[in-house]
């Protein structure tokens, strides 16, 4: 993928879309959008139907979850052109009580990529004609790829032998999982360093006085 | 007479089916013996691979690829050494690359194999299996003695490969792909114009260009719609451009040609091999920035400095640029990406696995509706499924 034809694209996009998308902007070699849910089905429809971008597949759709933005989530779509040889990767912004029109219409491919995101991140998608969970176990609580899911869950399962069946119990950890704090104190470290707690207020009274 | 109405049936297809290829649940509406909707139920090997990436630094997210698709591990282990590079902006030595295709192919082939001959076992022929497991333990063997492990290999690492080839590796290679195309013949002799094979795949599933972007189908899959892309040609990563191969592609795309595609695919990763041995250069095997890959041995019983490097890459590992990435290899089953997102620190904030096998089982309900009962066993066993890569 060359960068004057990213380049050229990104530039066909913004006269073309300009009230629709936000700043084409290219990194890496990469094309990357940014649009509202709203323009999103036109967006993509564009992409897929003009003739100088012809984006005829839809390669995935992930969610990524930012928990100290106001809107919680972005939606990323990687589209690639297969007649002119090109990629490009258009990002939707969604909070935890948006929701965002499904693709399904569009490319079939949608339909579970979606029931993916849906399942991992609670990410809803309307008028989706089958938005079940998918890779998570029948009955599963909770939306696991979200930050402020632990890594180990909440539930783990056995067999139990005197009721014959599979049981679901809380998790038990003979050892918490082990998370390694590696800011060097030499590289600025953001939150006050143990034993250094009077440090600041000593130093604030010096200025003071 | 009087009238019947006949109840459609519906019959649980897996998870514990030889013919699903792993654990695939298959929920089949039937019509007697006409498949109505095929609803594959997934995630029975979910493991949760993205959020334990999330939690580990750059370099032990590489063995959690081998897990993925267990039947090609290399292949996975390159796209997210080649997303980690792009974010560090650092080139990989040229014998690095040289041996990252060479073990590619090698992928290639054991996966075509195993692919190849399961197939044809669903539809009734055993023998070939036999043949292509034996070739696929040699293929092993190669990789156990680069990495030290058959299968889990964690050998393509960010910056490089993890080690040299010991020295009489690359002769064995190639006095073994000298030799493998017979066994490629032998299996083309048995299978290709057999008759019952012939029944069982050809027109069944056949899928147009249109059909093929629409369900988003790469790799053998797409190439066997007569679409001509492929990775290693259209978009070159590594040395593939120096490289001399062709991309063989079909007609209608049904079983039968996705069985002649992948046939094609292991002659050219044979010429493949061929070259990248003849060509191999000499020279370092990883970046030589102790700040990414880890000092020789040696080095750390004399160095101080070495020292200090081995202890932080094997503890802290190395911080990667804030940034965002996405990477693609022509996998065998198709086109494996990795979008990995950085925000600065020593592990991944998000890395998103786009697993070919993924999209292909999700067009199985399209394609296997009007078929046989058993049409749909000879499409899910053309399709590629790796359940590794689709759960993860």
């Amino acid at each position: 993928m060359d960068q004057q034809a990213l380049t050229e694209i990104a530039r066909h996009l913004d006269s073309a879309l300009g009230d629709y998308i936000q700043s084409p902007e290219v990194l890496h070699g990469e094309l990357t959008v940014r649009a509202p849910v709203e323009s999103l089905e036109r967006v993509i429809k564009f992409l897929r139907d003009d003739s100088s971008c012809r984006f005829e597949m839809l390669i995935d759709i992930c969610g990524v979850d930012y928990p100290e933005r106001s809107t919680r989530f972005e939606v990323v779509y990687h589209l690639l052109s297969v007649s002119n040889n090109l990629r490009i990767r258009l990002k939707v912004a969604v909070d935890e009580e948006g929701a965002v029109p499904s693709m399904t219409a569009l490319f079939n491919t949608a339909g579970w990529f979606e029931r993916e995101v849906w399942d991992l991140y609670g990410i809803y998608f309307t008028n989706h004609p089958d938005l079940r969970r998918l890779l998570t176990d029948y009955g599963f609580e909770g939306h696991p790829l979200r930050k402020d899911f632990p890594l180990t869950g909440y539930v783990e399962l056995r067999y139990d032998d005197e009721q014959k069946r599979v049981v679901y119990e809380p998790v038990k950890l003979t050892q918490d999982f082990r998370s390694f704090d590696f800011m060097s104190p030499w590289e600025g470290a953001e939150y006050i360093l143990p034993g250094d707690e009077k440090a600041e207020d000593a130093g604030r009274k010096g200025e003071g006085s | 007479m009087s009238e019947h109405r006949i109840k459609n049936l519906t019959i649980n297809f897996g998870p514990q089916h030889p013919a699903a290829h792993g654990v695939l649940r298959l929920v089949l509406e039937m019509d007697g013996e006409v498949v109505e909707r095929a609803d594959p139920h997934i995630g029975l090997l979910h493991r949760g691979t993205e959020k334990l990436i999330e939690h580990k630094t750059y370099l032990q997210a590489v063995p959690y690829f081998d897990r993925l698709d267990y039947v090609a591990p290399m292949n996975q282990e390159h796209a997210f050494a080649l997303a980690v590079e792009r974010l560090l902006e650092i080139e990989v030595p040229e014998r690095a690359q040289y041996i990252r295709v060479l073990y590619s192919e090698i992928g290639r082939i054991t996966n075509h194999l195993l692919n190849i001959t399961t197939m044809i076992l669903d539809v009734g022929a055993f023998t070939p299996f036999f043949w292509a497991f034996e070739e696929r333990e040699i293929l092993m063997e190669f990789y156990e003695r680069a990495s030290g492990a058959r299968m889990h290999a964690a050998y393509f690492r960010p910056g490089g490969v993890a080690s040299d080839l010991p020295p009489d590796l690359l002769g064995d290679i190639a006095t073994w792909n000298k030799r493998f195309p017979k066994i490629i013949d032998d299996i083309e002799s048995l299978i290709t114009d057999n008759r019952i094979f012939k029944q069982r795949t050809v027109d069944i599933g056949p899928t147009t260009p249109a059909e093929a972007f629409d369900w988003g189908f790469t790799g053998p899959m797409l190439r066997a719609s007569g679409v001509a892309w492929d990775l290693r040609r259209n978009q070159p990563y590594e040395v593939y451009n120096d490289l001399e191969f062709s991309v063989p592609v079909g007609t209608n795309g049904d079983c039968y040609e996705r069985y002649l595609v992948r046939m094609a695919e292991m002659r050219e990763s044979v010429k493949i091999i061929d070259q990248c041995l003849a060509s191999m250069p000499e020279g370092p095997i990883k970046v030589i920035d102790n700040k990414i890959s880890p000092p020789s041995r040696s080095q750390m019983k004399n160095s101080m400095e070495a020292l200090i490097h081995h202890f932080k890459l094997y503890t802290e590992g190395y911080h990667v640029p804030a940034g965002e990435t996405y990477a693609a290899v022509e996998a065998p089953k198709g086109e494996f990406g990795v979008y990995l997102i950085s925000d600065g620190s020593n592990k991944p904030y998000r890395c998103k696995i786009r697993a070919p096998g993924f999209a292909h089982l999700q067009a199985l309900d399209y394609v296997s509706r009007g078929h046989m009962l058993a049409d749909a066993v000879a499409n899910l066993a053309s399709m590629d499924i790796v359940f590794g890569e689709i759960d993860r």
